[in-house]
């Protein structure tokens, strides 16, 4: 047969404005800020420590003094992230996927997810050090417990946004509650779940600092820097380790984006 | 005139004294009498809100009804919604494979059958496109492809062209009635549209207002495979009169 239905455009893709469109504001915002940080500097007179000159900051990246120390806690905060975002995003999954089972397996399990999103972590912190020691495990605990509840949340989300007669598809070929959820339910949650890991992914550097911050046992994280500088008043490191710390939220925040848009880009406009 | 007696065949779906009332108490259906055979293609319009969906989702399983009976004398069952419902993760092929994935057919056997029923309406060279790359006439396309792998003998469609433009809804119409005559199975089709119901069936049977219950029946004269000249004849349009009548009478 002949068919003649039109075939639309290709699927618009959101555009790529590169170039000065794009990159020409931000940067200017950050030229302006790093001015502001000479004029403060030199305002200041005396106590100029209050806010280093940004060229003196940078070269504590690769002063021999100060690069090595930075640098490690830097690879230490990376490895502690990535392994509490990674528990949280299988225990996340795993939540949201036994809630969506049943109705009563929500109401019983989401009040716990709000509570674990609702407790201000530097209360429980003593405490997880006290239960976990105060070096590697207990800051990761920390990740898990910051990081965990926009994966529940997201992709409970996902699992329940499934088209009612998507499912009423599936439903008349009888197919087993596990069919359901491997072809239409998790797929169809896959752009909530990736949206709600780089949440999680930022908010996993986060625990990954705090944690570091309290347990100083082991090697020592850019959390744990960023307390002993603060001690010590060496300001110039201090702003050093808390401008890595943020590159590595950026970082971190950019690389589950990508990955977010390589996984389901192709059919979910993924932001 | 139609081909055959109606009486000779066999009755595939029939509802006797089927009534429908939901846990909130509104009555969506009330005493419906239909039989629908092989080779029969009959069309239920009614006001909007009437409960002809629901006949559909009883028919189909989805729904049971409160009272009366249902008789289905086959599982091979299509049922096409009103949205094409692909998955928009799957290229058209992979989507029209899927009802056969789900009853465990092997992978060879559910690519020749999807690659035929692809070819079938119209879709050949639009195998490895997204949902989103195709247009609304093509998902429905692939929508009922999905349907036609299941090789159904009783086949329902809840206003699947509602949501298409005049010319797009009356190509597919042309192609339905196409593959109605090629396959013979037992056709009912929700529509609002008077002139659709008359172009595509054999009988059509006119709802009245909720709750909703056959006020009048049409048998429709024309030949199948249809002529789409058929749309421009007097005979054509006296009869969607008669109708559409009918039906204003109805709510």
């Amino acid at each position: 047969m002949t068919t003649a239905d039109t075939v639309p455009a290709p699927a618009q893709r959101r555009r790529d404005a590169s170039g000065v469109g794009q990159w020409g504001p931000p940067l200017a915002l950050a030229a302006l800020l790093v001015t502001a940080a000479y004029l403060g500097n030199a305002a200041l007179g005396q106590r100029s420590f209050l806010l280093p000159q940004p060229h003196q900051v940078l070269e504590k990246l690769w002063d021999p003094t100060s690069a090595p120390e930075i640098w490690t806690a830097l690879w230490r905060t990376t490895v502690v992230s990535l392994t509490g975002l990674a528990i949280a995003i299988v225990i996340g999954v795993t939540w949201a996927i036994i809630m969506n089972q049943a109705r009563w397996a929500e109401r019983a399990l989401f009040p716990y997810a709000v509570m674990l999103q609702a407790i201000p972590i530097l209360a429980i912190t003593p405490l997880i050090g006290f239960w976990f020691g105060y070096d590697f495990t207990a800051r990761v605990v920390v990740c898990v417990i910051i990081a965990l509840f926009p994966m529940v949340s997201n992709t409970l989300f996902g699992l329940q946004s499934v088209d009612k007669s998507m499912r009423e598809l599936f439903m008349l070929q009888g197919p087993s509650r596990s069919t359901v959820l491997a072809k239409l339910s998790m797929p169809a949650a896959m752009p909530a779940i990736f949206a709600g890991m780089r949440i999680s992914a930022g908010l996993a550097v986060v625990g990954a600092i705090v944690g570091e911050f309290f347990f100083q046992r082991g090697t020592p994280g850019l959390g744990s820097l960023i307390n002993k500088y603060s001690a010590r008043l060496l300001s110039e490191e201090l702003f050093a380790s808390v401008l890595v710390a943020s590159l590595l939220g950026v970082a971190i925040f950019l690389i589950f984006g990508w990955l977010g848009k390589r996984a389901v880009g192709k059919w979910y406009d993924f932001g | 005139m139609s081909t055959a007696p109606t009486t000779e065949r066999a009755s595939l779906l029939s509802f006797r004294d089927v009534a429908m009332a939901f846990p909130d108490g509104t009555v969506a259906l009330h005493s419906v009498d239909l039989t629908v055979r092989r080779g029969e293609f009959v069309s239920v319009v009614g006001p909007s809100g009437c409960g002809k969906s629901t006949l559909l989702r009883i028919a189909s399983g989805l729904e049971n009804a409160t009272e009366g009976d249902v008789g289905l004398a086959t599982d091979r069952i299509g049922y096409v919604f009103q949205d094409p419902t692909l998955l928009p993760w799957r290229t058209t092929r992979r989507n029209v494979e899927l009802l056969a994935e789900l009853h465990g057919e092997g992978r060879t056997r559910r690519t020749a059958s999807a690659q035929e029923a692809i070819d079938l309406v119209g879709l050949k060279g639009f195998e490895e496109h997204l949902p989103r790359q195709l247009s609304g006439g093509m998902r429905m396309r692939a929508s009922l492809a999905r349907s036609l792998t299941l090789n159904p003998e009783v086949f329902l469609f809840d206003e699947p062209f509602g949501a298409l433009d005049e010319i797009t809804r009356q190509r597919l119409n042309d192609e339905l009635i196409r593959l109605f005559h090629e396959k013979q199975f037992a056709g009912l089709f929700i529509t609002h549209s008077v002139a659709e119901a008359v172009y595509l069936s054999t009988r059509v049977v006119v709802m009245s207002g909720r709750p909703g219950t056959l006020v009048a029946e049409y048998d429709v004269p024309f030949d199948v495979p249809r002529d789409p000249e058929v749309r421009f004849s007097a005979e054509f349009a006296e009869l969607v009169g008669t109708i559409s009548h009918a039906l204003r009478e109805a709510h």
